[in-house]
């Protein structure tokens, strides 16, 4: 069963602009915020998923993009090193959890910025990890000495796009939604060369902006936001059922469902 | 030229990384050396390459640089050199530096300066105030001199390819007799009317260094080789006493160890003519008085004094004589080709084993170098002892020097 670290959105709000998307003058609406979150939180338990609930810190309003919380694998949890201060203060509350809940805990150096799930995302066997936007490109070389794991580098070039999760979603039978103009020419040759073109998706731009990519795949099923029917007729098409949930409340902060939880195993 | 040394690691060759930055130095105008490479050997572990970078200027390596961090390259961190000062009179520190005939460079508080007269197989003795560094032969070595030791903060840059498209661009030993040669002559040819036209007008003048044994008079190439010394196209003359001595032999007697070399036979006696040429001559003083005198009037050693050629004869165990001019303690000799080594910017090397690869193993690999020799073994034999430069020519010296000559307007007197 797959398990994933949520927290509520007690404290979400607009409070800083450090992504294109957030603008402090188009303000979330809590009471929206939560009915989304929680209605996001059933699609993923009637799909299997088991969720841990971590306790919201009032003043840290982005601590519900648990995504960024670190990355964890086989037990072992690397918390994240944010690039922006408005974050950093968040480090200290998701690694006091990893530890409590019986992670190994590794961190990392604080100047090798590296923003967890956000960032670093694959295939059992072949992990990628964006750079240039957030996360620091040597930080995957320290992480591939903790995990044993060939990690691939892709530089992001659209702050848009600005952590992997909202332009690249592998998916659990091998196949990938990607929206290539996020990356430079060099990490599309590397997609190309990686993943077959039968098993890619190129998300359309009107969905990649839907945050079609920023999804949650548990078996067969995929939770994503709603608004992106061409990527859903695609998934189907491909043997998978969609799950559209409404987070529009949540894309003003730059984030949907991928950035709202954490796999923990 | 401005340069740094950056190390890329991680999964840098199927992600593309390392072609990338690589791709980014050229791109901007920069150029790279790939100085150290480990590539991983499962998929999961890291590859790890040293590149040394290369700008114009130090503003173009600052802007490389700054383009290829956030792809992870980072400046390595440079360490001056070490030094250690030598235990004795000619002996060196257990772990001395050995230089390569490349250029080098060594990094002292912080700054890197280059060191001078590059040569293989040699120490790098430091001055601290004012800082500079100069290779030295074990054997110059003074008790308390401070000379490098250990690989670290040293720096050897490999060779540019040169901005002229003559055969010195390939930098390829052609040792084989079944090779086209005249584009070889006609390139070198090229080379010494430029060099000659440049002494002109630049100080100190560059040079053109013959290194050549008695083949080039048994052969026939004595003529030739007499007409571009006094057309100005040779400046430094390394030999041993037997080119000499058999060159004055044929001014004294026509022959060329006993042999006329107009008719092509022996005459009676002949093996003597040296001996007594050399004896002629250690009576006079010296070859420069037997030329002022006119005892000596043609060939190869009279031109050389006429045209003030610098002759660094150096003598070996079998030596007859020898000629007083022959210097024959080993290490003089080795120090007196030394010092003609600066400003030379082509060396013949023609006929002689010996001296071939003694001037081979003291010219920086930067000097267009050509080795001709009827033997394909020494063109091979001084490649191999590191003078890649070297460029080989398998013919016999008289033809070579008469091709080069010719090219260069030289008119056989057929008579």
């Amino acid at each position: 069963m797959t398990r994933f670290l949520v927290c509520p959105p007690d404290y979400f709000g607009i409070e800083y602009e450090i992504n294109p998307w957030m603008r402090i003058s188009n303000a979330s609406d809590p009471q929206r915020s939560a009915q989304q979150w929680h209605a996001l939180m059933r699609q993923l338990e009637a799909v299997g998923a088991k969720l841990e609930r971590m306790e919201p810190v009032k003043g840290l309003p982005d601590l519900v993009f648990t995504a960024n919380a670190g990355f964890v694998a086989n037990g072992i949890a690397v918390p994240s090193r944010f690039r922006h201060p408005e974050r950093q203060r968040e480090e200290e509350h998701f690694t006091r959890w990893f530890i409590q809940h019986g992670f190994r805990v590794i961190t990392l150096d604080p100047t090798m910025y590296f923003e967890g799930a956000g960032d670093l995302l694959g295939f059992p066997d072949l992990w990628f990890g964006g750079y240039r936007q957030r996360s620091d490109i040597r930080a995957y070389t320290v992480l591939t000495d903790i995990f044993h794991q060939e990690i691939l580098p892709l530089e992001l070039v659209d702050s848009h796009f600005y952590h992997l999760d909202t332009c690249f979603c592998p998916l659990s039978g091998g196949e990938l939604l990607y929206y290539p103009p996020a990356f430079d020419n060099y990490a599309q040759t590397v997609i190309n060369d990686r993943v077959p073109s039968h098993r890619r998706w190129t998300v359309p731009r009107a969905e990649a902006v839907r945050f079609a990519c920023n999804a949650v795949c548990v078996d067969r099923h995929v939770v994503l936001p709603a608004g992106c029917p061409q990527t859903m007729e695609w998934l189907t098409a491909h043997g998978y059922e969609p799950h559209p949930v409404e987070l529009d409340e949540f894309m003003k902060a730059g984030g949907a469902a991928k950035c709202l939880t954490l796999a923990l195993d | 030229m401005a340069s740094e040394t950056v190390i890329l690691e991680g999964h840098i060759i199927d992600s593309l990384i390392l072609a990338k930055v690589l791709d980014t130095i050229v791109m901007l105008g920069g150029t790279f050396d790939l100085t150290d490479v480990e590539i991983g050997r499962t998929r999961a572990d890291i590859s790890r390459v040293a590149i040394q970078i290369h700008a114009e200027s130090a503003g173009l390596l600052d802007a490389i640089l700054a383009a290829i961090q956030p792809h992870g390259a980072i400046v390595s961190r440079a360490q001056d050199c070490r030094l250690e000062p030598a235990p004795a009179d000619g002996i060196l520190p257990d772990q001395f530096y050995a230089t390569t005939h490349l250029p080098t460079q060594i990094r002292l508080n912080g700054t890197w300066i280059d060191v001078d007269h590059i040569e293989m197989d040699l120490a790098i003795r430091v001055n601290l105030n004012p800082p500079s560094a100069q290779t030295v032969p074990m054997a110059e070595v003074k008790a308390g001199d401070l000379i490098v030791v250990g690989r670290e903060g040293v720096r050897v840059f490999p060779l540019e390819r040169p901005k002229e498209h003559d055969i010195f661009g390939f930098m390829e030993a052609q040792v084989s007799p079944e090779r086209p040669f005249h584009h070889v002559i006609a390139d070198v040819a090229t080379r010494m009317e430029r060099i000659r036209t440049k002494r002109e007008h630049h100080h100190p003048p560059p040079k053109v260094l013959l290194a050549g044994g008695p083949a080039i008079v048994h052969a026939g190439g004595r003529d030739a080789l007499a007409w571009l010394i006094d057309m100005g196209y040779i400046h430094v003359l390394f030999c041993g006493n037997a080119l000499a001595a058999h060159d004055m032999e044929a001014s004294l007697f026509g022959t060329s160890l006993g042999y006329n070399l107009g008719a092509g036979r022996t005459v009676p006696h002949g093996h003597e003519h040296h001996l007594r040429t050399i004896n002629k001559i250690r009576a006079i003083g010296s070859i420069r008085k037997a030329v002022e005198i006119g005892v000596i009037q043609t060939g190869i050693m009279a031109a050389c004094i006429r045209r003030g050629v610098h002759m660094v004869i150096g003598g070996t165990i079998r030596d007859d004589g020898p000629l007083p001019d022959v210097i024959t303690d080993a290490l003089a000799a080795q120090a007196a080709m030394r010092a003609a080594i600066p400003q030379v910017e082509l060396a013949l090397l023609v006929a002689s084993t010996l001296h071939a690869v003694a001037t081979g193993n003291l010219l920086p690999a930067t000097v267009p170098t050509v080795c001709v020799d009827i033997n394909p073994a020494v063109p091979t034999k001084l490649t191999d002892r590191g003078s890649f430069q070297a460029v080989g020519l398998v013919m016999d010296a008289a033809s070579f020097l008469r091709e080069l000559a010719r090219r260069l307007g030289w008119k056989e007197d057929v008579a």
